[in-house]
């Protein structure tokens, strides 16, 4: 054992770092980058995203890890444990009004939303699922236990992995989402406990419960990949992003007013630095519409600004360096103020290249039609958008009713990929890619007919309707400012969510509305009615004829009675009721 | 465990989230408690001020707080799932935080509250736990040796009901109501448009306010809480078939985790070689060529994509009835000796 031991170390000295072999003798390091990005709105309203980056140069699928120092243990296990590639975890309460507010950084469907890749060497990858969402639902306290065959998809064409990844056989990959789920504060408060440094010290600190729910849209995400460890690329190190963005309405947080604050958003202004991280910056997005001078006004002084592309466009953001000493001279706190110097036009708000919309259309508790709305606004570029809309099985789809029309004609997609529904195994599938032509609006319908669902799987209160998740849009956008290829430690953490491919294009997921459905509902007290009318029925009709086909007559002799008796009969005369 | 859902039974998580607190505040960590709430009230659309659950009108006590962990919510509190809980006949996958982990040497508190009857209490309005169901779920835990004390306490209407059937030994029971009396609500509050306790709920957190760690009221104090004049209706308790003298059992024996702590002055010597650990690692082989990232929409990639051949399933049994069907039916009207000319 000693003598192994020391062998081994006395050999591992002895040879000099070769090509091909990592440095036995150097840290496995791992470093925490948080930051905050504030980006005011056109509507009036201000979004805040946070994102926290964990990053560990180590490689957790050997399974030898055992020392965890910021990378959470309990998803660290997870990822070994059960062959995971990828994970991503989505909790958001509201809706990104993307026709309103602009593209989304990264946005994620009503409810939950849970897709993973799993490494080739799983075997069983649907057991693998349930255990993953099984042990989810207890580490985030959310009801993903209720992840099953008759909510999950297997995409052929979107969710390709955002990590880095050897071949996409998408029989490895699992989708579901559960529009009904509530997030609420038990939901932040494991999330919370994810971070390195808790909510005690650094961003964190502006996680207040009390009001992040107070607003019109509420994400928080966690994402696992792996990475290049360097340029090289060689190395693979793993990822762990947690993003929480909100988005703070103009009339209930704001007061109507449009100057917004650190104090006014969260109530609380940042005092210090998490010891743990690495990097720790809140980036104010102050870029200037229609090329003029800025018209937002940023307090305190920034500590730099940073021009860089994003979404195809150019930014410019105030940049505050939470580590740089310099910032917390004057005072103990930070409270970042935004104030507008001139009025805001209303009416130059930008549209986005890409939105949609998605409703439900028909009349009636049998047959219905769901019909989605996609607009590319570009004025010269078409680009291609793939669909994946999941539709439960007891919404019958009918694929035979299923148009695209685009500008009055009918637009054939070039990949369709339909999977029909099994009554309470699997939900429906439908995957498209659909060409987008220039300045143009696609019309997207099809029609389904309600099922009857057995009195004992409705819900507890049936008449809220049933969800029927968003669809999800994967498009290649054209960018109006060509992008160059970034380095993503040196960027701010917006700017590398997804891997870019080339500049002239960016890569944006959109998610359309949720849509609720009333299916027919049977009268629940109905059982105990019945019950009753068949007894009452059974008591007067058959009891009757019993009475009648068996009951004998036999005369009785007439008794005289005890004392008692008679005496009850007098006062019987008196009072007028016949005798005893 | 709360049992009903409904905005205007916001009461009940009231109620129920006032003794998670009161629990929380004397001691017993989250992984000791397993909560159930069937209704979202703190996020819900109709709540005024969202992520609070207030207990007092002018909203003075939010018992809602910012750390809550909450491990049965929405449609996962049935009754199957609360009896799993309790008897420990959960399918395997189920997250320790789901579980009622207590062997021989544990006190379990169980609170409920939720609209109940004579024998019965509602959950979700669909469906119902009766009172025989409940006392053999506790036999059940005592033969298993899941319990060493268990205190039981309901806050319904007719609560009284419910610890009538009790059979095994060592429970202690407490109700908010006789059968034939109904628990009432304590106050509304005109913000929020709901009432925001239940009378014997808000008395016994006024009472457990006063507790703390190490404090030395018994059983006999919870017992007095709320009488007839502020409760209208009458808590009764039961405790038959408890071993010990309520006099002699501590609150703190149930709602907080008290540790018997000893203080030496003796030092301990630990040992140093602790930085040796982390720089042993095994040796990692590095790719020869390097990793890259997948494209996120291969449009050329995907419209040549072949179709997965669907595995050859042989016909279904009513598929094959229907060919013997028509089959025979095509026999018996031509006749064998005409199959040359159809064929």
């Amino acid at each position: 054992g000693g003598m192994a031991a020391a062998l081994l170390l006395l050999l591992l000295m002895a040879a000099g770092p070769g090509p091909g072999r990592a440095d036995a003798g150097r840290e496995r390091r791992d470093a925490l980058r948080e930051e905050l990005l504030l980006s005011p709105l056109p509507t009036g309203d201000v979004a805040a995203t946070f994102q926290f980056r964990t990053r560990w140069d180590a490689d957790l699928q050997r399974g030898s890890v055992s020392h965890y120092r910021l990378f959470p243990k309990a998803l660290g296990r997870l990822v070994a444990a059960l062959g995971v590639r990828e994970l991503h975890l989505a909790l958001t309460q509201g809706f990104w009004r993307t026709r309103y507010w602009g593209q989304p950084p990264l946005q994620a469907p009503a409810g939950a939303e849970l897709w993973v890749w799993f490494q080739p060497t799983v075997t069983d990858v649907d057991k693998a699922w349930k255990e993953l969402s099984n042990i989810l639902s207890g580490i985030f306290c959310a009801s993903l236990n209720f992840i099953d065959s008759t909510n999950t998809v297997i995409p052929t064409a979107s969710f390709k992995p955002l990590g880095l990844a050897n071949g996409t056989d998408h029989h490895l990959l699992r989708y579901a989402v559960l529009p009904r789920e509530v997030v609420c504060t038990e939901n932040l408060t494991p999330w919370k406990k994810l971070l390195p440094c808790g909510s005690k010290a650094g961003l964190a600190v502006l996680l207040k419960a009390e009001r992040l729910f107070h607003s019109s849209y509420h994400s928080q995400a966690v994402h696992i990949r792996p990475i290049c460890r360097d340029a090289s690329c060689l190395a693979v190190s793993w990822e762990l992003r947690q993003t929480l963005t909100v988005v703070f309405d103009f009339f209930s947080s704001g007061q109507g007013k449009k100057d917004w604050s650190l104090f006014k958003m969260f109530s609380r202004t940042l005092t210090d630095t998490c010891p743990l991280a690495s990097e720790s910056k809140v980036y104010v997005d102050i870029s200037p519409k229609n090329k003029e001078k800025e018209l937002l006004e940023v307090s305190p002084t920034p500590t730099s600004v940073h021009e860089t592309i994003v979404q195809g466009e150019k930014k410019s953001y105030a940049v505050y360096d939470l580590l740089s000493p310099s910032l917390f001279n004057t005072s103990r706190s930070l409270n970042v103020q935004l104030k507008w110097k001139r009025p805001q036009d209303s009416s130059e708000m930008p549209i986005p290249t890409l939105h949609a919309q998605r409703y439900v259309g028909g009349y009636g508790l049998q047959t219905g039609e769901i019909c989605t709305l996609i607009y590319n606004t570009h004025p010269y570029r078409a680009f291609p958008v793939i669909l994946l809309e999941t539709v439960p099985w007891y919404l019958r789809l009918y694929v035979h009713t299923l148009t695209i029309i685009t500008k009055g004609k009918e637009n054939k997609p070039s990949y369709i990929h339909y999977q029909p529904a099994q009554d309470r195994s699997r939900p429906h599938l439908l995957e498209m890619l659909i060409q987008l032509p220039a300045n143009s609006v696609t019309k997207i319908t099809i029609q389904f007919e309600r099922a009857l669902l057995k009195w004992t799987e409705y819900p507890p209160d049936p008449n809220h309707g049933f969800y029927v998740g968003s669809s999800v849009l994967s498009a290649l956008v054209p960018s109006v400012t060509a992008m160059k290829d970034i380095d993503v430690e040196q960027s701010p953490l917006f700017t590398s969510l997804f891997p870019s491919s080339d500049g002239s294009s960016y890569f944006v997921r959109l998610y359309t509305e949720p849509l609720l459905v009333n299916l027919p509902t049977p009268d629940f007290s109905m059982p105990y009615n019945v019950i009753c009318l068949t007894c009452t029925v059974v008591a007067v009709c058959y009891g009757s004829f019993y009475n009648l086909l068996t009951r004998t007559f036999h005369v009785e002799e007439p008794s005289r009675g005890g004392l008692a008796k008679r005496l009850a009969n007098v006062i019987r005369k008196f009072r007028g009721v016949p005798p005893l | 465990v709360c049992t009903s859902r409904f905005w205007f039974n916001y009461r009940h998580v009231a109620n129920t989230l006032s003794v998670y607190r009161s629990v929380k505040r004397l001691g017993i960590p989250d992984s000791h408690i397993v909560l159930m709430l069937a209704d979202d009230m703190a996020c819900n659309p109709r709540n005024p001020k969202p992520a609070t659950v207030f207990s007092h009108k002018n909203m003075e006590l939010n018992v809602y707080g910012d750390d809550v962990e909450v491990d049965y919510r929405s449609y996962e509190v049935t009754v199957e799932n609360f009896l799993r809980v309790l008897t420990g006949r959960i399918p395997p996958s189920t997250p320790r935080s789901k579980r009622l982990l207590s062997d021989d040497r544990s006190n379990i508190l169980i609170y409920m509250t939720g609209h109940g009857g004579n024998g019965f209490l509602k959950f979700q309005d669909s469906e119902e736990i009766t009172n025989v169901e409940l006392a053999d779920a506790f036999e059940q835990m005592w033969q298993k040796r899941r319990y060493n004390e268990l205190l039981f306490i309901i806050d319904t209407c007719q609560g009284a009901s419910m610890y009538e059937r009790f059979y095994s030994p060592n429970i202690m029971a407490l109700a908010s109501s006789q059968v034939g009396e109904d628990s009432l609500s304590h106050q509304p509050d005109l913000a929020i448009g709901v009432h925001l306790m239940d009378r014997y709920t808000f008395y016994v957190l006024e009472f457990l306010e006063e507790i703390h760690p190490a404090s030395q009221t018994n059983m006999n104090d919870l017992f007095q809480v709320c009488p007839k004049s502020l409760c209208v209706s009458t808590p009764g308790h039961r405790t038959d078939l408890f071993q010990r003298d309520p006099q002699k059992v501590l609150i703190t024996d149930f709602f907080g985790s008290v540790r018997k702590v000893e203080i030496t002055t003796e030092t301990l010597s630990l040992d140093r070689d602790v930085a040796g650990v982390e720089s042993k690692f095994p040796e990692e082989e590095l790719a020869t060529e390097p990793l890259k990232y997948a494209e996120q929409l291969p449009v050329a990639q995907i419209i040549h994509q072949k179709p997965k051949q669907k595995d050859w399933h042989p016909p279904g049994g009513f598929i094959l009835g229907l060919w013997a069907l028509i089959i025979m039916v095509f026999f018996k009207t031509y006749g064998i000796k005409h199959m040359k000319h159809v064929f």
